[in-house]
């Protein structure tokens, strides 16, 4: 069966390894496992790294192909207004409620603008925005050329003496580092909106103390910080998407554990590094 | 094909000693035979023996462990992707599943090579596309999507979309597996009428004996990681190699009855 022990290629199923006689017991099993997390966490950092080397390779080759970045440009940005835009505002409606809630035990409700602004632009809208496109445009993206693979559209490309990294996984790397940062700030407006809505039209807030709170409270620097975020989130995304597409194999089974993987990795990346940046940029938290 | 000054080699590509393995597993053991220019060279084997193996060696998708694929005086082993990607010019490629943009509809398909490697005009490119099509008899299907089509007409597509840049070299992957047997005989026609009309080098992978003797100016055969046995239908036919004959006797074409209705 050689034509199943190829590398990435069409079609092939994967093998199981035959059966050791002597199953290993439990423990031993346990202790694999556990083994192998740490393992194939680096191994999957590798795979990535040596992706992104080939990306950066070719990105900066001509032929730019200009029209194609502009298409993942559409596809994870324009595609992904309506999801983040409607949860940035159920974010910023029950982030009101919660708040307002809160503070009013203590007398502070006056404050809840200055906490929905700091909240929203630095953390939220950032990791939200990265969440929902991860589901939506990331996992999309994965199946297209997770099933490119699979059919040997990726290797007719390359026969075609076009590059495939340079085709398939620049452009997108290119839209998701710019997209994700300019979809976190529709977040920030469409959040803030919907907290004042339901600050001051349903629980009486004061409409000026709320707005004059986010203004006051809200500097350029946090704004900041969440797009900073967001480019890396952004980034990271696209280029687990990218991977896990690109080096699909098992046929149609194979393409769907790949876009489960590429879901859980690009959420679970998301919130590490939001942890590292946040605490590289504050100067707290230990990094 | 025309001539440059001094007469072209007649070999168009010199493989020798080709290995690849994938861990433990030794698929190819030192492959050697050379592919002649112009004209159609088949590879057989049975299934596992490693052809479609050696194909993505001599295509470069993947690196051979060790030996040499000389393509017109240039080692292409050793090469980068950049030097590559300019030699892959030279060659055409069909693949089993055809392999099309599912993503584009038949012209686009078969414009895709131009937009990529010429500045050709949007008319000029249609024009050539068109021919190209027309040629093969599906410029009726040109705005449909590929998965609107059959596999044989699929397959027509794909050899448009490989001569489209008019390459030396065109190499079909399988190209009769998995369709019938009328289709099948339309697609061994197709690969003889497009030598001949275009003059490419053709190399063929396949395990149907059927079509091999329909299609094939040399055959070489694929044994255990080896080229056991290369030669015109004619001496293969008369080989007295053990393992060539068992295949012959296998496919059914162990006499040269089979051979005579050849075209």
């Amino acid at each position: 069966m050689t034509e199943s022990v190829q590398e990435a290629p069409a079609g092939s199923a994967e093998q199981l390894p035959p059966e050791a006689p002597g199953e290993p017991g439990i423990v031993i099993r346990a202790a694999d496992a556990l083994i192998a997390i740490p393992v194939n966490f680096f191994a999957e950092i590798g795979v990535v790294a040596s992706l992104l080397g080939q990306a950066l390779f070719w990105g900066i080759r001509r032929p730019y192909r200009v029209r194609l970045w502009i298409d993942a440009m559409d596809f994870i940005g324009v595609g992904s207004i309506f999801i983040v835009g409607l949860t940035g505002l159920f974010i910023g409606m029950v982030f009101g409620i919660q708040l307002v809630d809160g503070f009013r035990q203590f007398g502070a409700e006056n404050q809840v603008g200055a906490v929905v602004g700091l909240a929203l632009t630095r953390e939220l809208a950032p990791v939200f925005s990265a969440l929902m496109v991860s589901s939506r445009a990331g996992s999309a993206m994965t199946t297209e050329i997770g099933s490119m693979r699979v059919t040997s559209q990726i290797d007719a490309l390359t026969t075609m003496a076009v590059n495939p990294v340079q085709y398939l996984v620049v452009p997108r790397i290119i839209a998701g580092t710019l997209m994700v940062p300019l979809l976190t700030m529709l977040f920030n407006l469409i959040g803030i909106f919907g907290a004042w809505i339901i600050c001051v039209k349903v629980l009486a807030l004061d409409s000026g103390v709320f707005i004059d709170k986010v203004r006051w409270y809200v500097d350029l620097e946090d704004l900041n910080q969440g797009l900073i975020k967001a480019v890396v989130f952004g980034f990271t995304i696209a280029l687990i998407a990218c991977r896990q597409g690109f080096y699909a194999s098992g046929g149609a089974a194979g393409v769907g554990r790949a876009t489960n993987r590429s879901v859980v990795h690009s959420a679970v990346a998301i919130l590490i590094l939001d942890y590292i940046v946040t605490s590289l940029i504050t100067g707290q938290g230990g990094l | 094909m025309s001539d440059p000054a001094p007469a072209p080699d007649p070999v168009q590509i010199r493989i020798d000693g080709v290995e690849k393995r994938y861990g433990e597993h030794e698929v190819l053991r030192g492959v050697s035979f050379d592919v002649q220019r112009g004209i159609t060279n088949v590879i057989i084997g049975a299934s596992g023996a490693g052809k479609s193996v050696l194909m993505r060696q001599i295509m470069r998708l993947e690196r051979p462990d060790a030996g040499s694929i000389v393509v017109d005086g240039q080692d292409i082993v050793p090469m980068n992707e950049v030097a590559l990607t300019k030699v892959r010019r030279k060659f055409g490629m069909v693949f089993q599943a055809s392999a099309l943009f599912d993503s584009m509809d038949v012209f686009e398909n078969v414009a895709f090579p131009l937009r990529e490697h010429t500045k050709m005009r949007r008319k000029e490119i249609r024009e050539r596309v068109m021919a190209r099509l027309e040629d093969l008899e599906v410029a009726h299907a040109a705005r449909k999507m590929p998965d609107e089509l059959s596999g044989g007409m699929q397959k027509r597509v794909a050899v448009a979309r490989a001569l489209v840049l008019e390459p030396e070299v065109l190499i079909y992957d399988e190209p009769t597996t998995g369709l019938d047997p009328i289709t099948s005989r339309t697609v061994d026609e197709l690969m003889v009428r497009t030598r001949e009309q275009y003059g490419v080098t053709g190399i063929v992978i396949t395990h149907d004996m059927a079509s091999v003797f329909f299609i094939a100016d040399r055959i070489n055969y694929l044994y255990e990681g080896r080229i056991t046995a290369s030669g015109t239908p004619e001496e293969f036919l008369a080989s007295e190699d053990p393992a060539t004959r068992e295949f012959l006797e296998a496919s059914g074409v162990g006499t040269s009855a089979a051979f005579a209705k050849r075209r």
